[in-house]
Protein backbone atom coordinates (compact mmCIF):
# COMPACT_ATOMS: atom_id res chain seq x y z
CA UNK A 1 0.00 0.00 0.00
CA UNK A 2 1.10 3.52 -0.71
CA UNK A 3 0.57 4.85 2.80
CA UNK A 4 2.57 2.01 4.21
CA UNK A 5 5.45 2.75 1.88
CA UNK A 6 5.27 6.42 2.80
CA UNK A 7 5.40 5.63 6.53
CA UNK A 8 8.36 3.34 6.07
CA UNK A 9 10.18 5.96 4.03
CA UNK A 10 9.45 8.56 6.73
CA UNK A 11 10.82 6.32 9.46
CA UNK A 12 13.95 5.62 7.43
CA UNK A 13 14.38 9.33 6.88
CA UNK A 14 14.06 9.97 10.63
CA UNK A 15 16.64 7.29 11.43
CA UNK A 16 19.04 8.64 8.83
CA UNK A 17 18.71 12.21 10.08
CA UNK A 18 19.25 11.11 13.68
CA UNK A 19 22.41 9.24 12.75
CA UNK A 20 23.77 11.90 10.45
CA UNK A 21 23.32 14.63 13.03
CA UNK A 22 24.86 12.73 15.94
CA UNK A 23 27.37 10.25 14.54
CA UNK A 24 30.32 10.54 12.21
CA UNK A 25 29.30 8.02 9.56
CA UNK A 26 31.97 8.59 6.93
CA UNK A 27 34.54 6.35 8.61
CA UNK A 28 35.51 3.95 5.85
CA UNK A 29 36.28 0.27 6.20
CA UNK A 30 39.13 0.80 3.76
CA UNK A 31 40.69 3.13 6.34
CA UNK A 32 40.85 0.18 8.75
CA UNK A 33 42.44 -2.06 6.12
CA UNK A 34 45.01 0.61 5.20
CA UNK A 35 45.92 1.28 8.83
CA UNK A 36 46.25 -2.47 9.41
CA UNK A 37 48.62 -2.88 6.47
CA UNK A 38 50.74 0.04 7.73
CA UNK A 39 50.89 -1.59 11.17
CA UNK A 40 51.98 -4.96 9.76
CA UNK A 41 54.66 -3.27 7.64
CA UNK A 42 55.85 -1.30 10.66
CA UNK A 43 55.97 -4.41 12.84
CA UNK A 44 57.93 -6.32 10.18
CA UNK A 45 60.36 -3.40 9.89
CA UNK A 46 60.71 -3.17 13.69
CA UNK A 47 61.16 -6.92 14.28
CA UNK A 48 64.93 -6.96 13.63
CA UNK A 49 65.47 -4.08 16.04
CA UNK A 50 63.31 -5.63 18.74
CA UNK A 51 65.08 -8.99 18.43
CA UNK A 52 68.46 -7.29 18.57
CA UNK A 53 69.52 -8.43 15.09
CA UNK A 54 70.06 -4.77 14.21
CA UNK A 55 71.35 -2.06 16.52
CA UNK A 56 68.49 0.05 17.82
CA UNK A 57 70.63 3.11 18.55
CA UNK A 58 70.99 5.57 15.71
CA UNK A 59 74.09 7.33 17.05
CA UNK A 60 76.05 5.19 19.52
CA UNK A 61 78.21 8.14 20.64
CA UNK A 62 75.29 10.11 22.00
CA UNK A 63 74.11 7.02 23.84
CA UNK A 64 77.31 6.61 25.85
CA UNK A 65 77.07 10.14 27.19
CA UNK A 66 73.54 9.56 28.41
CA UNK A 67 74.09 5.99 29.60
CA UNK A 68 72.04 4.86 32.54
CA UNK A 69 69.17 7.24 32.04
CA UNK A 70 66.32 6.90 29.60
CA UNK A 71 65.78 10.57 28.79
CA UNK A 72 63.89 11.81 25.76
CA UNK A 73 67.16 12.39 23.90
CA UNK A 74 67.88 8.68 24.20
CA UNK A 75 64.38 7.68 23.13
CA UNK A 76 64.65 9.93 20.07
CA UNK A 77 68.01 8.30 19.30
CA UNK A 78 66.46 4.87 18.70
CA UNK A 79 65.31 3.42 15.39
CA UNK A 80 62.26 1.95 17.06
CA UNK A 81 60.92 5.34 18.07
CA UNK A 82 61.14 6.64 14.51
CA UNK A 83 59.71 3.41 13.04
CA UNK A 84 56.78 3.78 15.43
CA UNK A 85 56.34 7.44 14.50
CA UNK A 86 56.51 6.68 10.76
CA UNK A 87 54.04 3.80 11.13
CA UNK A 88 51.62 5.98 13.06
CA UNK A 89 51.93 8.79 10.52
CA UNK A 90 51.44 6.49 7.53
CA UNK A 91 48.43 4.80 9.15
CA UNK A 92 46.86 8.14 10.02
CA UNK A 93 47.33 9.60 6.53
CA UNK A 94 46.04 6.52 4.69
CA UNK A 95 43.09 6.15 7.08
CA UNK A 96 42.25 9.81 6.60
CA UNK A 97 42.46 9.47 2.82
CA UNK A 98 39.85 6.71 2.52
CA UNK A 99 37.50 8.38 4.97
CA UNK A 100 37.83 11.62 3.01
CA UNK A 101 36.99 9.66 -0.14
CA UNK A 102 33.89 8.13 1.46
CA UNK A 103 32.62 11.45 2.79
CA UNK A 104 32.94 12.92 -0.71
CA UNK A 105 30.98 10.00 -2.14
CA UNK A 106 28.26 10.39 0.50
CA UNK A 107 28.13 14.12 -0.03
CA UNK A 108 28.49 14.90 3.68
CA UNK A 109 31.10 17.36 4.90
CA UNK A 110 34.14 15.71 6.47
CA UNK A 111 34.60 18.33 9.15
CA UNK A 112 31.66 19.23 11.33
CA UNK A 113 30.05 18.80 14.70
CA UNK A 114 30.15 15.01 14.56
CA UNK A 115 33.77 14.82 13.39
CA UNK A 116 34.83 17.21 16.14
CA UNK A 117 33.07 15.20 18.84
CA UNK A 118 34.58 11.96 17.55
CA UNK A 119 38.07 13.45 17.47
CA UNK A 120 37.85 14.84 21.00
CA UNK A 121 36.60 11.55 22.42
CA UNK A 122 39.24 9.48 20.65
CA UNK A 123 42.01 11.87 21.65
CA UNK A 124 41.43 11.92 25.40
CA UNK A 125 42.32 8.25 26.10
CA UNK A 126 44.88 8.21 23.28
CA UNK A 127 46.86 11.25 24.45
CA UNK A 128 46.73 10.05 28.05
CA UNK A 129 48.03 6.69 26.89
CA UNK A 130 50.77 8.30 24.81
CA UNK A 131 52.10 10.32 27.73
CA UNK A 132 51.89 7.29 30.01
CA UNK A 133 53.82 5.13 27.55
CA UNK A 134 56.54 7.75 27.08
CA UNK A 135 56.90 7.71 30.84
CA UNK A 136 57.23 3.91 30.79
CA UNK A 137 59.96 4.21 28.16
CA UNK A 138 61.80 6.73 30.33
CA UNK A 139 61.80 4.18 33.11
CA UNK A 140 62.96 1.45 30.78
CA UNK A 141 59.81 -0.62 31.18
CA UNK A 142 59.75 -1.69 27.54
CA UNK A 143 57.74 -4.86 28.11
CA UNK A 144 54.60 -2.92 28.97
CA UNK A 145 54.62 -0.70 25.88
CA UNK A 146 52.85 -3.09 23.47
CA UNK A 147 50.10 -4.13 25.91
CA UNK A 148 49.78 -0.47 26.91
CA UNK A 149 49.27 0.61 23.28
CA UNK A 150 46.56 -2.01 22.83
CA UNK A 151 44.78 -1.21 26.09
CA UNK A 152 44.69 2.57 25.65
CA UNK A 153 43.71 2.22 21.99
CA UNK A 154 40.93 -0.17 22.97
CA UNK A 155 39.63 2.30 25.54
CA UNK A 156 39.75 5.09 22.95
CA UNK A 157 37.68 3.02 20.52
CA UNK A 158 35.07 2.03 23.11
CA UNK A 159 34.77 5.69 24.07
CA UNK A 160 34.54 6.78 20.42
CA UNK A 161 31.85 4.27 19.47
CA UNK A 162 29.10 6.57 20.74
CA UNK A 163 30.07 9.13 18.13
CA UNK A 164 30.55 6.99 15.03
CA UNK A 165 29.47 3.65 13.56
CA UNK A 166 28.71 1.46 16.55
CA UNK A 167 30.68 -1.58 15.35
CA UNK A 168 33.92 0.09 16.36
CA UNK A 169 33.00 -0.75 19.96
CA UNK A 170 33.66 -4.44 19.26
CA UNK A 171 37.02 -3.63 17.71
CA UNK A 172 37.74 -1.76 20.95
CA UNK A 173 36.77 -4.75 23.10
CA UNK A 174 39.05 -7.02 21.04
CA UNK A 175 42.01 -4.63 21.37
CA UNK A 176 41.44 -4.39 25.13
CA UNK A 177 41.27 -8.16 25.50
CA UNK A 178 44.39 -8.65 23.41
CA UNK A 179 46.24 -6.04 25.46
CA UNK A 180 45.28 -7.73 28.73
CA UNK A 181 46.36 -11.14 27.43
CA UNK A 182 49.65 -9.62 26.19
CA UNK A 183 50.44 -8.61 29.78
CA UNK A 184 50.89 -12.31 30.58
CA UNK A 185 53.24 -13.05 27.66
CA UNK A 186 56.49 -11.24 28.24
CA UNK A 187 58.71 -10.95 25.16
CA UNK A 188 55.91 -11.38 22.64
CA UNK A 189 54.85 -7.74 22.70
CA UNK A 190 55.48 -7.09 19.02
CA UNK A 191 53.45 -10.18 18.01
CA UNK A 192 50.47 -8.98 20.02
CA UNK A 193 50.95 -5.46 18.74
CA UNK A 194 50.93 -6.70 15.12
CA UNK A 195 47.89 -8.88 15.80
CA UNK A 196 45.95 -5.97 17.32
CA UNK A 197 46.91 -3.04 15.14
CA UNK A 198 47.49 -5.11 11.99
CA UNK A 199 45.27 -8.18 11.82
CA UNK A 200 42.29 -6.87 13.84
CA UNK A 201 42.22 -3.62 11.86
CA UNK A 202 42.17 -5.53 8.58
CA UNK A 203 39.42 -7.91 9.74
CA UNK A 204 37.36 -4.97 11.01
CA UNK A 205 37.99 -2.99 7.82
CA UNK A 206 36.96 -5.84 5.53
CA UNK A 207 33.81 -6.45 7.59
CA UNK A 208 32.82 -2.76 7.55
CA UNK A 209 33.54 -2.42 3.86
CA UNK A 210 31.50 -5.54 3.15
CA UNK A 211 28.60 -4.31 5.25
CA UNK A 212 28.39 -0.64 4.20
CA UNK A 213 30.44 0.13 1.12
CA UNK A 214 30.38 -2.88 -1.18
CA UNK A 215 28.22 -1.18 -3.80
CA UNK B 1 -10.32 -0.37 14.57
CA UNK B 2 -9.00 3.17 14.92
CA UNK B 3 -7.49 4.60 11.83
CA UNK B 4 -3.83 5.24 12.65
CA UNK B 5 -3.69 8.05 10.11
CA UNK B 6 -5.60 10.15 12.63
CA UNK B 7 -2.64 9.93 14.99
CA UNK B 8 -0.19 11.22 12.43
CA UNK B 9 0.67 14.79 13.25
CA UNK B 10 -0.08 17.13 10.36
CA UNK B 11 2.71 19.37 11.60
CA UNK B 12 5.30 16.72 10.73
CA UNK B 13 3.91 16.21 7.26
CA UNK B 14 7.16 17.41 5.67
CA UNK B 15 10.58 15.88 5.19
CA UNK B 16 12.29 19.05 6.38
CA UNK B 17 10.33 19.17 9.63
CA UNK B 18 10.94 15.46 10.21
CA UNK B 19 14.65 16.10 9.69
CA UNK B 20 14.73 19.06 12.07
CA UNK B 21 12.91 17.13 14.81
CA UNK B 22 15.07 14.02 14.31
CA UNK B 23 18.27 16.03 14.74
CA UNK B 24 16.91 17.80 17.83
CA UNK B 25 15.81 14.53 19.42
CA UNK B 26 19.34 13.11 19.51
CA UNK B 27 21.28 16.31 20.20
CA UNK B 28 20.94 18.62 23.18
CA UNK B 29 21.00 21.55 20.78
CA UNK B 30 21.70 22.07 17.13
CA UNK B 31 22.81 25.30 15.50
CA UNK B 32 21.07 26.87 12.54
CA UNK B 33 24.10 26.29 10.32
CA UNK B 34 24.35 22.62 11.26
CA UNK B 35 20.66 22.15 10.43
CA UNK B 36 21.13 23.87 7.10
CA UNK B 37 24.07 21.64 6.28
CA UNK B 38 22.28 18.49 7.43
CA UNK B 39 19.11 19.13 5.45
CA UNK B 40 20.81 20.81 2.50
CA UNK B 41 18.10 23.44 1.92
CA UNK B 42 17.91 27.19 1.41
CA UNK B 43 17.72 29.73 4.23
CA UNK B 44 14.18 30.79 3.42
CA UNK B 45 12.90 27.24 3.35
CA UNK B 46 14.59 26.27 6.62
CA UNK B 47 13.53 29.47 8.39
CA UNK B 48 9.86 29.02 7.53
CA UNK B 49 9.82 25.42 8.78
CA UNK B 50 11.66 26.39 11.96
CA UNK B 51 9.16 29.17 12.55
CA UNK B 52 6.20 26.84 12.11
CA UNK B 53 7.69 24.36 14.60
CA UNK B 54 8.53 27.12 17.05
CA UNK B 55 5.06 28.65 16.90
CA UNK B 56 3.45 25.34 17.69
CA UNK B 57 5.76 24.94 20.71
CA UNK B 58 7.79 22.02 19.37
CA UNK B 59 11.17 23.73 19.73
CA UNK B 60 12.96 26.47 21.63
CA UNK B 61 15.26 29.06 20.10
CA UNK B 62 18.39 30.32 21.82
CA UNK B 63 20.14 33.31 20.33
CA UNK B 64 23.78 33.82 21.16
CA UNK B 65 27.01 35.09 19.75
CA UNK B 66 30.21 33.42 18.65
CA UNK B 67 32.58 36.36 18.45
CA UNK B 68 30.56 38.91 16.50
CA UNK B 69 28.53 36.43 14.52
CA UNK B 70 25.08 35.51 15.69
CA UNK B 71 24.76 31.87 16.60
CA UNK B 72 21.20 30.64 16.84
CA UNK B 73 20.67 27.20 18.30
CA UNK B 74 17.53 25.13 18.62
CA UNK B 75 16.44 22.48 21.07
CA UNK B 76 13.34 20.38 21.41
CA UNK B 77 10.68 21.18 24.03
CA UNK B 78 8.97 18.61 26.27
CA UNK B 79 5.82 18.98 24.20
CA UNK B 80 7.80 18.59 21.00
CA UNK B 81 9.45 15.43 22.26
CA UNK B 82 6.08 13.95 23.18
CA UNK B 83 4.45 14.90 19.90
CA UNK B 84 7.32 13.55 17.83
CA UNK B 85 7.39 10.24 19.72
CA UNK B 86 3.64 9.89 19.16
CA UNK B 87 4.19 10.58 15.48
CA UNK B 88 6.85 7.88 15.24
CA UNK B 89 4.54 5.42 17.01
CA UNK B 90 1.76 6.24 14.56
CA UNK B 91 4.12 5.68 11.63
CA UNK B 92 5.13 2.31 13.07
CA UNK B 93 1.50 1.39 13.53
CA UNK B 94 0.73 2.27 9.94
CA UNK B 95 3.29 -0.27 8.86
CA UNK B 96 2.23 -3.09 11.14
CA UNK B 97 -1.52 -2.55 10.61
CA UNK B 98 -1.51 -2.75 6.88
CA UNK B 99 0.76 -5.76 6.75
Amino acid sequence: MNEQKQSLADLQHIKQMMERSSRFISLSGLSGIAAGICALAGAWWAADYVNGRKANLIDADIATTTAGSYGYSLIFNTWLFWIAAATFGAALISAFFFTWLKSKKQGVPLWGNTARRLLINVSIPLLTGGIFLLHLLQHGTFGLVAPGCLIFYGLALVNASKYTLNEIRYLGYCQLLLGLIALRFNGYGLCFWAAGFGVLHIIYGVYMWWKYERN
Amino acid sequence: MINPIEHLNKLFDSRVRLGIMSALMVNEQVSYNDLKELLNITDGNLASHLKALEESGMLKVQKGFVGRKTNTTYSVTKAGEKAFKAHINALEQMISNTR
